[in-house]
């Protein structure tokens, strides 16, 4: 090879290497995992949870010590990520690697039916049965065609973390219960100098949220059941749900750059501007106090935070006793040994359940453990919980991972002025239309 | 330069002379295992690294796949269709593209006069040059932390602007559209600054100061000095810059995503920043999107190799032209 075809290969391999960096971000990288895979006595499981933090980081690794005592010869390796990191990155590598966990989170809706339709669960319905039947009705939205793939360890629904020291500087009393109260409470914070509502709409999902509600607000409860397997969304009501948004928008109730805000990174983040009492409230899901908590000053939850469900909006089809919601769940791997079903019972237990409810982590979903719940904000969020007439899952959850983005993008475009109720519509079609 | 011609001295003397090729003729076999044995390990790690992550691109980009089952459902071009009318995308496209050239056309001018600046003996020079590139140095995703919270609304840039009276221009930098690329583009212009006046510093290191000497004595200006003979000198440096910079345009991704995630309202979305956020449920989309950012970043790579770099890299695209 002479030198001028050498230069001439080197450099063209240079251009393309520098190119080609943009695509190591699709490649996919798996995460390298030791998996347990039963051999006679010794079987190691691992598991894979969503806390980092404690008291549910120590809780779980409390409950794998407590697993491998009661067990001889069975090893338990525990790791907590990030949530949508181990959701979005690790979980799909490592089962698309076939080197999956044993034990793993799994989301409800049409997260877990993606990965049963690729063949990746056990079927739980008869190895946990008793499990099941303890756990009753919240087991249901990670369930699929009848079969049981992952049982929930906590359950909780969305509604208003609030500020109740700013909501009596500001002279509101009580609680917003319809949406033209929650419209003069907004006033009310925004005269008292406070930033009325925080939302992380740079996040994305945070303001997605926000339509959701509304949603549930047009739709009634049999339009929701039926047009969200279906993909459906020939409904006026989904039009009506931007409407409604677009309007509440227009009365200007969020903080300031809420364009660009996160959601829980950062004394800036919605949860951050609640935390350090720059905002009056926030509309967020179940484990919002753990995440204020994280943001304040000292660590601790504030005292002066309170909770109250999501208004009912007056004129509309939706039924106001119905609740939006979600939870954590855990499934098993198809080729996991034996031993992981028996974690995943345990993780279940009444016992595990009541001691996960005391650390104030989460509303359990063990009928037993329910009294042990003594954090007053998630004993209000349990109350509102059985008071619900239905609880819708999280939109983007029931629709499934792909709406997800592409659905939040355009409710933000929405909320930036750039986008129409109906633009939100035909996103959701066109995003059904390319499944 | 002149220490060159005094190496060559040396050099020739010192030792044996070198001995004819005696080495003994087994063939084209030994020259094949000697080039298999220095490229061969350099080469499986980029074919299978760079070439073959590319190919598996490609392939994926015509499936509609959600990363969970096998690749089953071949859709041909739909998601390269898809992508090129997501009008985000397009954004996309074009805020990369906007980026590139204000890069070039401002921060390759400031980049070339502060190197010139700094290319003086004068007071305090060590720490300016360190001062500039500590920005280079910094992590992407702490300088991005930081700017994000200095440009919050609540942040220490409004409060700065309030408490000297200038209230007024105090505004959500990165939550307003119309401005948002525009700070990107500034946060940017910080960051990588100081490599480009670094590489500068560097070509400036090689022009002969014989050069400027015999222009002065000839009774040529400073400007006229720089002008024609400080930039013909270091035009390959800039020539470099600029690939770099173009390159490191197209592939923006790291500072908008610890920024602005893309937003507000897709006001700083980027090729690779869509790719992550459309992508990571849909890898098949995903793939077809990191598709169209590599052929573009080759494209571009190529005619610039062509065009302008030609004269830098002689022979290497352009046999046949000179």
């Amino acid at each position: 090879m002479n030198t001028r075809r050498m230069t001439r290969a080197a450099a063209g391999a240079a251009a393309a290497a520098l190119a080609v960096g943009a695509l190591a971000g699709c490649s996919g990288s798996s995460e390298p995992d030791p998996t347990g895979t039963g051999g006679g006595e010794n079987v190691t499981i691992t598991w894979w949870h969503n806390a980092t933090s404690d008291p549910l980081q120590g809780l779980w690794a409390d409950v794998a010590k407590e697993f491998e005592d009661a067990h001889p010869g069975v090893t338990v390796e525990v790791t907590g990520y990030q949530n949508e990191e181990l959701q979005r990155t690790l979980i799909p590598n490592a089962l698309q690697s076939g080197d999956a966990p044993d034990v793993f989170m799994v989301w409800p809706g049409g997260e877990v039916r993606a990965q049963v339709e690729a063949g990746h669960l056990k079927d739980l319905t008869e190895v946990a049965a008793d499990s099941i039947a303890e756990l009753g009705g919240t087991v249901k939205p990670w369930e699929v065609d009848g079969k049981q793939y992952a049982l929930p360890f906590t359950f909780g629904i969305e509604g208003f973390w609030y500020n109740t020291e700013l909501f009596e500087q500001a002279g509101i009393t009580g609680t917003p219960e319809t949406l033209p109260e929650l419209n003069d409470a907004v006033e009310k914070l925004r005269a008292a100098g406070a930033e009325p509502i925080a939302v992380g709409a740079g996040d994305l999902w945070p303001a997605g949220h926000w339509w959701y509600q509304f949603a549930l607000a047009a739709c009634s409860t049999e339009t929701l059941q039926t047009a969200i397997p279906a993909l459906d969304f020939t409904d006026p009501c989904w039009v009506e749900a931007g409407e409604l948004l677009q309007d509440f928008v227009a009365t200007n109730p969020f903080q300031s750059g809420f364009l660009a805000s996160s959601g829980q990174q950062g004394a800036d983040s919605s949860a951050g501007l609640i935390a350090n009492g720059v905002a009056g409230m926030e509309l967020m899901g179940h484990w919002n106090a753990g995440t204020i908590g994280s943001l304040t000053a000292d660590g601790v939850v504030p005292e002066f935070l309170g909770w109250f469900p999501f208004p009912s909006v007056p004129g509309t089809a939706g039924d106001p006793t119905i609740t939006m919601g979600g939870g954590d769940g855990f499934g098993v791997y198809k080729d996991a040994p034996d031993e992981a079903v028996e974690l995943l019972k345990y993780i279940m237990s009444a016992d595990v359940q009541k001691r996960f409810a005391a650390t104030g982590a989460g509303i359990p979903t063990h009928p037993e453990a329910a009294d042990s719940v003594t954090d007053p904000n998630l004993k209000a969020i349990a109350e509102g919980l059985a008071e619900s007439s239905f609880v819708q899952l999280w939109l983007d959850s029931a629709l499934g991972p792909e709406f997800g983005t592409p659905l939040n993008q355009a409710v933000v475009n929405l909320m930036g002025g750039q986008g129409t109720p109906e633009d939100i519509v035909k996103t959701l079609e066109d995003t059904a239309a390319s499944l | 330069m002149s220490t060159s011609v005094i190496q060559a001295g040396p050099a020739a003397t010192a030792g044996p002379a070198p001995s004819p090729r005696i080495r003994r003729r087994t063939g084209q076999g030994r020259k094949w295992l000697e080039i298999g044995l220095f490229a061969g390990p350099a080469l499986i790690v980029f074919l299978a690294f760079v070439i073959l992550p590319v190919v598996l691109a490609a392939v994926y980009s015509f499936f509609n796949w959600n990363g969970l089952t096998p690749l089953e459902r071949f859709i041909g071009f739909d998601n390269y269709v898809r992508a090129l009318t997501d009008p985000l995308f397009l954004k996309g496209i074009g805020n990369n593209f906007t980026i590139l050239v204000a890069s070039v056309l401002v921060q390759g001018p400031i980049a070339i006069a502060v190197a010139l600046l700094l290319n003086r003996r004068m007071r305090g020079r060590g720490l300016i040059r360190a001062l500039i590139f500590v920005p280079y140095v910094l992590a992407e995703v702490v300088a991005g932390l930081s700017w994000k919270l200095l440009l919050s609304p609540r942040g220490g840039v409004n409060a700065v602007l309030e408490s000297i009276g200038l209230g007024d221009l105090a505004q959500p930098w990165l939550a307003n559209p119309d401005i948002a690329l525009w700070v990107m583009f500034g946060i940017l212009s910080w960051k990588y600054l100081g490599f480009a006046i670094l590489l500068m510093l560097a070509g400036l290191q090689g022009v002969p100061a014989e050069l400027t000497e015999a222009a002065q004595l000839d009774g040529a200006g400073w400007w006229r000095i720089q002008w024609h003979i400080t930039l013909p000198l270091i035009a390959p440096t800039i020539r470099i810059w600029v690939f770099l910079s173009m390159i490191g345009s197209l592939q923006l991704f790291d500072m908008v995503w610890v920024t602005t995630r893309g937003g507000p309202v897709g006001a700083t979305n980027t090729m690779a920043v869509y790719m992550i956020q459309y992508g990571q449920t849909q890898p098949g989309f995903g793939s077809a999107v990191a598709v169209i950012l590599f052929l573009i970043s080759l494209a571009v790579a190529l005619v610039y190799q062509r065009f302008a770099l030609r004269r830098d890299l002689a022979g290497a695209t352009t046999s046949g032209v000179r």
